[in-house]
């Protein structure tokens, strides 16, 4: 797979551009369909705050899936990615208002394995002021 | 009450084949906001040697929390359904899915823990396409919340 950033072109403590995703009412609909996850605490509020949240609350999935594009539109080739994982920790809460949520993700490059040519990749998601994902981490090729 | 620790190591039956189409890809990749053309564009997939388009690294998750249902409603296992919250999630590739693909998947119960009154399952899924070949595990710890009175 042909990851557009070369291996010898990043050191340990590179940054990864940052990038905001905001999230609505809308978008949470929407991720349901596609992802097939009708779990209604992530689109009716009523049953959301009976088990105990604040508010309509993201799909854990959806914030991995955000989270793992600054890796992805860095590296230009999704394939490139070996592992990725996440924990989490924090629900995004999302009003229904105009607004609705943002997920602002930032990535460093925390270690380079020479041998197979990958970098880990340290992810910071956070949301409200908030950290969402903990222990956010992904291993990709690169050139 | 604490869950059945004989249950590790236990393998359920594969799946049946899920097939991985296109617009089913291209529906996932806009409902995430994400436009990169590797998704939509088998040209531009190709250009990066996939033989078509790719699905985004999470995409997998739908057709493993399915088959990770097996697991979470076995009745001899047990687990309170209506208290579980996803914990964690973790996927080794050897591949990215690509359309076209027949994926089945192969859940195992990886442990089974208890903390803090709540009980906690890591299943893994891993994902074969139709001639056998490994593309992807997944990961799934999943969290059943203590009941209050406990």
């Amino acid at each position: 797979m042909a990851a557009r950033i070369s291996y010898d072109d990043v050191e340990v403590g590179t940054e990864l551009p940052v990038q905001s995703f905001p999230v609505t009412r809308a978008t949470l609909v929407r991720y349901a369909g596609a992802s097939g996850d009708f779990n209604p605490i992530h689109w009716n509020e009523k049953f959301a705050k009976e088990v105990g949240l604040p508010d309509v609350i993201a799909h854990g999935m959806f914030t991995m899936a955000e989270a793992a594009r600054v890796v992805t539109d860095w590296t230009g080739d999704p394939g490139a990615l070996v592992e990725y994982g996440v924990r989490f920790t924090k629900p995004v809460v999302v009003p229904n208002d105009d607004e609705g949520a943002v997920i602002e993700v930032g990535g460093k490059v925390a270690a380079k394995d020479d041998e197979a040519r990958t970098v880990r990749v340290d992810l910071l998601v956070r949301s409200a002021g908030q950290k969402v994902l903990g222990m956010s981490r992904a291993v990709v090729r690169l050139a | 009450m604490a869950l059945d620790q004989s249950f590790v190591g236990r393998t359920y039956p594969a799946t049946e084949p899920y097939e991985v189409g296109r617009e089913k890809i291209r529906e996932f990749a806009d409902a995430i906001g994400d436009a990169n053309p590797v998704y939509t564009d088998p040209e531009a997939a190709k250009a990066l040697g996939h033989p078509d388009v790719i699905a985004p690294p999470t995409f997998v998750f739908a057709i493993t929390f399915r088959a990770a249902g097996q697991v979470v409603q076995d009745p001899q296992l047990g687990l309170d359904y209506d208290r579980v919250v996803h914990g964690d999630q973790k996927f080794a590739y050897t591949r990215p899915v690509r359309a076209g693909d027949r994926l089945t998947v192969t859940s195992t119960i990886e442990t089974i823990k208890s903390m803090a009154g709540n009980d906690v399952v890591t299943v893994r899924g891993e994902v074969h396409d139709e001639t056998g070949e490994h593309v992807v595990t997944a990961h799934t710890m999943l969290v059943a919340r203590a009941t209050e009175e406990a």
